[in-house]
């Protein structure tokens, strides 16, 4: 065999990977773009679990693809975009998008090509079955940086008290239930005997 | 048997361990996918007996031949793709529904050591997988173009989204319990001296009850069938499909309701071990417990759907979001503060 199975299932999963990232932003109909995406993001998956970081992989796609993905299609789908009127500035942009892909790239090509990435990639050690990833990472997050890790909990509360007491309105129009007051209701909060009704019914 | 699966390995050489496992997939999938068939029956009897009918009784002795005729009926009808749908999103929908309900069974053990892929990650898979279901149905009712279609999923995929929510919360309160996130690890957490009395359904009472009555709404089924809903959008989702398509959904939905049954057997019920560990009951092999426990919930999903009205739709999201979750959070430190005592048994 010229190449091990691992290698064939990378470069099977990568591939996948960028073709489908390349789609997502070439396709001409807003919800394949973000199918393409959760594709991009299942792929993705593949290749974590090929680095032995099944924990990540299967959190990538409960998370992303499970919950994050449902929502954005949801919105994707209700919205009407007109796909004529958003390319409309493409050429005129062009020029921008160019300087900072570029910039993007070369930061790559910096950060991956340097001494310290290429060295330490050769050497992933390999595990155990009996190996268990989340636990590793439990101890790193609860143990070993238990302040960093509350400080940006603490932060993303904020963010999302933050969210929700900006868009909340309460507006008056709106009609709404009060289920404990539905469950208390009594009879006689909801008819009233007009005229007396006999023993058989008859009067 | 040894000698022959032995025999085997060494014929094949490199070949063998891809056949082996597609032949135990196999043996996984064929059953699921026949006591889907005959759920579909059992479904019908019970609630045919519930309401003081028969249920069907023409097709062979006691109908037990009427799920087959009804596969058959769904092979042979015609697959209609409405006129502006999607083509290939509207075929690979019902695929899409299938399958992670299919793949989520890789992990389930049936008895000690008798599991497809023992993952560490069992319970982190089992919820991955659940979730993905819902691509299925927001897919289905997007490539349909049809508006009762789209609203149906719509509805559907809100009510699954927001029934994830508590289901992973009481999967939390499990794997604190059990310290482990592999399946048969948390079985064999539950064995003790006292039988029954060391599962986990005791402890986590609260959660049981919230994991199975959020199945019941993940899998879109009576009193939460709000997909379906015939009085108000005709038949939901899948309302443009037909044939063996439209038979698809109705397979998906049935091996989701079976996994949630099993699971639930497995998380709180004590899964293969018996009831208690004494003579006549642990004679019986564990895949009969497993089976027996499976067969108890399952009969649950079917009583429910004969005895409660269907939910409004206000009120399901009220119960999801404002009832079980907050339970379930609360549950989370309860537990965790319990086990920190010298009171916790389990």
């Amino acid at each position: 065999m010229l190449i091990g199975f691992d290698t064939l299932v990378f470069y099977t999963f990568a591939v996948i990977t960028v073709l489908a990232g390349l789609s997502v932003i070439t396709a001409r109909n807003p919800v394949h773009a973000a199918l393409f995406l959760v594709l991009a993001f299942c792929s993705a998956a593949g290749v974590w679990i090929l680095l032995e970081a099944e924990f990540l992989a299967i959190t990538l796609v409960l998370v992303y693809v499970g919950a994050v993905m449902v929502l954005f299609l949801f919105v994707v789908m209700m919205l009407d975009i007109n796909i004529e009127k958003l390319r409309e500035g493409f050429w005129r942009w062009f020029p921008f998008g160019g300087v900072l892909a570029a910039i993007m790239v070369g930061q790559m090509i910096w950060v991956l090509g340097s001494r310290q990435t290429s060295e330490t990639g050769a050497q992933v050690l390999k595990h155990s079955a009996s190996y268990s990833n989340t636990k590793e990472l439990g101890r790193l997050i609860y143990v070993d940086y238990v302040y960093p890790f509350e400080l940006a909990a603490v932060l993303l509360l904020v963010a999302i008290v933050a969210a929700i007491a900006l868009t909340l309105r309460r507006r008056k129009s709106v009609k709404s239930q009060d289920p404990a007051k539905q469950v208390l209701v009594q009879k006689s909060d909801r008819i009233r005997i007009v005229s007396g009704v006999g023993k058989h019914g008859t009067e | 048997m040894m000698e022959l699966l032995q025999y085997l390995e060494n014929l094949l050489g490199s070949a063998w361990l891809p056949i082996w496992t597609l032949v135990k997939i196999l043996v996984i999938v064929v059953p699921i996918m026949l006591t889907v068939a005959y759920l579909t029956l059992a479904e019908r009897k019970v609630i045919g007996y519930m309401q003081v009918r028969i249920g069907p009784n023409r097709v062979g002795y006691f109908g037990l031949l009427q799920p087959l005729a009804d596969g058959l009926k769904l092979l042979l009808k015609e697959i209609i793709i409405p006129s502006g749908s999607n083509k290939f999103l509207f075929v690979s929908a019902p695929i899409l529904a299938l399958t992670p309900a299919l793949a989520a069974w890789a992990v389930v053990p049936f008895s000690d050591g008798m599991v497809l892929a023992n993952l560490n990650a069992g319970l982190l898979y089992i919820l991955a997988m659940t979730s993905l279901g819902v691509y299925g149905i927001i897919i289905a009712g997007w490539a349909s173009n049809s508006k009762y279609a789209f609203l149906g999923s719509l509805r559907s995929a809100a009510q699954i989204v927001s029934y994830e929510i508590p289901m992973g919360f009481a999967l939390v309160c499990v794997l604190m319990v059990s310290q482990s996130m592999n399946l048969g690890d948390i079985v064999l957490g539950q064995k003790s001296d006292v039988g029954l009395f060391g599962w986990y359904f005791i402890p986590l009472f609260p959660m049981f009850v919230v994991y199975f009555i959020s199945g019941v709404a993940e899998t879109n089924r009576s009193p939460f069938d709000m997909a379906e809903g015939e009085s108000e959008i005709v038949a939901g989702f899948h309302v443009e499909y037909s044939g063996m398509a439209f038979a698809l959904f109705f397979l998906a939905e049935y091996a989701n309701m079976i996994l949630i049954a099993i699971l639930t057997a497995i998380m709180f019920l004590g899964g293969w071990l018996p009831p208690f560990d004494i003579a006549p009951f642990n004679l019986l092999p564990g895949i009969f417990w497993l089976l027996a426990k499976t067969s108890f919930i399952l009969f649950l999903f079917l009583w429910f759907r004969a005895t409660f009205p269907r939910y409004r739709y206000d009120q399901l999201m009220r119960l999801g979001w404002k009832v079980f979750i907050p339970l379930t959070l609360v549950w989370v430190v309860v537990i965790g503060a319990w086990m920190q005592t010298p009171y916790w048994l389990w």
